[in-house]
Formats: C-alpha cells, sequence, structure tokens
C-alpha cells in the first residue's frame, strides 16, 4: 500500500523559504495568493495493507525522525 | 583530558577539531566512525564536528542525532561526561534531544560566511573557564541554519537557569539586528545542558586558536577544556 506523509512548519513558526516563495510569485505577478508555507511530502511504500497499522508505523517513523515536532506538524494520508 | 571526535559522513571539520584539541587543548582525540557502539574506555570528551553531516538531508543534524553511535553519546552525557557540538554538531545535539530547542534557516535566508563577535555569557563552566564573564570575543561562523528558536516556555528555562553560553553582538559587545547573524531568539549562539556539561554553538571557535588565520579568541574555549573535569563521570 501506498501512503504519503506531509510534514509542515507549525503555525507562528517563521517559514524564510515559505516567504521568498510568495515574494516570487508577486514577482511574477501572480495576483491572488495571500501566504505560502513551504513543508515537505515523503511518498511511501508500505509492507502491509492495514491501514491502522500503516497509520501507527508512519506515525512512529515522524515522531522518530520525519518530523521535528518542536517546529512541525506532520500527516498520514494512506493514498 | 581524554577526548573522541564523532566521524559523520559529511562532517568535514573534524580535523580542525582535532588540531585544536591537540595544539591547544593538550590532549589527541581519537576520531570515532558514527557506526560504532561505544565511545574508546575512558573517553572525558566527546565532539560532535562541523559540516554537514549526511547531506544535511531532512534537516540538518537530523539523520546524525540517530546514527548508532548517539546512543553511547548519550550515555556519555547522562553521566555527566562532556559533550561539544559545534555548528553542525550543535544541530545534532539538538535533534538528538541532548539540547532544547532547534536551528532554523537563517532568517535572512543567507548562508553567512564570516567573523563574529560574541559576548561570553558564563565562565563557571568546563568550557569558557579560561574567558573572563562579558568578555567579547571574535570567533568565525559560517552556517545557512544558524537560526536558535524554542517555544517561549523553553527559552524562559534556559534563560532562567542560566544556559545561554554565548551571545551574538558587535565589536563593542551591543547586541541587537545588526549583529545578530541569524535571527537567533535573545542573540543566542549556544547554550548549555542542565548541567553545564554539553555546550552546542553554532561558531567555530577550532578555527580561531592561530595568530596566521585572523585570532586567536577560539584558544580560551580549548584551553578551559584542557583544564576540565567532567562532571560526574571522573569519579
Amino acid at each position: 500500500m501506498k501512503a504519503r506523509v506531509v510534514v509542515t512548519l507549525k503555525n507562528g513558526i517563521l517559514d524564510p523559504q515559505g516567504k521568498a516563495i510568495e515574494g516570487a510569485l508577486k514577482s511574477l505577478d501572480i495576483q491572488g495568493i495571500d501566504s505560502i508555507r513551504q513543508g515537505k511530502i515523503f511518498e511511501v511504500e508500505l509492507a502491509t495493507n492495514d491501514q491502522a497499522t500503516a497509520r501507527d508505523l508512519l506515525r512512529g517513523a515522524c515522531e522518530k525522525l520525519l518530523a521535528n515536532q518542536v517546529v512541525e506538524n506532520f500527516e498520514v494520508e494512506i493514498l | 583530558m581524554k577526548a573522541a571526535i564523532i566521524l559523520f559522513p559529511g562532517s568535514n571539520r573534524e580535523g580542525d577539531a582535532a588540531h585544536a584539541l591537540e595544539t591547544i587543548g593538550r590532549t589527541k582525540p581519537s576520531v570515532v566512525w558514527h557506526g560504532e557502539h561505544a565511545l574508546p574506555a575512558g573517553t572525558d570528551l566527546v565532539v560532535l564536528p562541523g559540516g554537514f553531516s549526511y547531506g544535511d538531508y531532512l534537516r540538518c543534524g537530523a539523520i546524525a542525532a540517530r546514527a548508532p553511535v548517539m546512543d553511547a553519546v548519550r550515555a556519555h552525557a547522562a553521566r555527566g561526561g562532556l559533550v561539544l557540538g559545534i555548528c553542525n554538531g550543535f544541530q545534532i545535539l539538538v535533534e538528538a534531544g541532548l539540547l532544547p530547542g532547534v536551528l532554523m534557516r537563517n532568517a535572512n535566508l543567507h548562508f553567512v560566511c564570516r567573523m563574529q563577535h560574541l559576548t561570553v555569557e558564563r565562565t563557571d563552566t568546563p568550557f569558557a573557564s579560561h574567558y573572563t564573564k562579558g568578555q567579547v570575543v571574535k570567533v568565525a561562523i559560517a552556517h545557512g541554519e544558524g537560526n536558535y528558536t524554542a517555544d517561549a516556555a523553553t527559552i524562559a528555562r534556559i534563560e532562567g537557569e542560566n544556559r545561554v553560553a554565548f551571545r551574538y553582538c558587535d565589536a563593542q559587545g551591543r547586541r541587537g539586528t545588526d549583529a545578530n547573524p541569524n535571527g537567533s531568539v535573545n542573540d543566542i549562539a549556544g547554550i548549555y545542558s542542565e548541567n553545564l556539561n554539553v555546550l552546542g554553538l553554532m561558531p567555530h571557535p577550532e578555527n580561531l586558536i592561530d595568530p596566521l588565520v585572523g585570532g586567536t579568541d577560539g584558544s580560551g574555549l580549548f584551553e578551559s577544556l584542557a583544564v576540565a573535569r567532567s562532571v560526574n563521570v571522573c569519579s
């Protein structure tokens, strides 16, 4: 089974990369975007076909390595 | 003082750290591969050198912090053994949970590589006894992700427990926006653990120990270590 893990900065944490991208889009005259935050996506292939097992496994992976929970949130999406 | 420098794939300042330990710290360190599960017997000081461990993939220091040898480093720190993390080593220490907080991308997005002044915030530690309190020192910085931050409660605790080791300042010791190279909260350049036996700092004192390269203000840290005793480990 496939899954996707999305790691994003927590609200209130300064995201200078997002700000830079936001500025670049404005300079391209792309209208209507208020703000952008940059995150990371992990495409994961899992051995299991059980959704609950997959979620548990990926939550553990996020807590142990994929996300730094001081400043980042994560979401697990089973595809 | 018996020192060990941990070598991760992508570390690149291990030679500088070894040179500083040998010439100023009066100890010839052993270099320990990250895949090891133990430190050399009798190790007093572990140094995590600067560089780009694992290419800074995922987050700076994140993968190195989970390397096999880090369990031994954690146990060493828990016993009161000395640990020094410089630059990428500081990033590894926060990722490993040995120091609180996190090092974010520099607020100005620039990789900064220059000389930088710091104030020495306290000197009653194994790392800073050869400095004077409030002394302004000049050392080198070279980093893209040195913007130290933590949640408000953690910052309040670090400040309350007087655990800031060094703060960025200008040549006159004045703090403020221009003197802060990366946006670090409260101009923090380095912090201590609760027991003062773990120090993480972004600047590179190991690169300022010889007048030939522009200064010797980094020597004080290694002179301090030369006479330091681990807090509890050497009983």
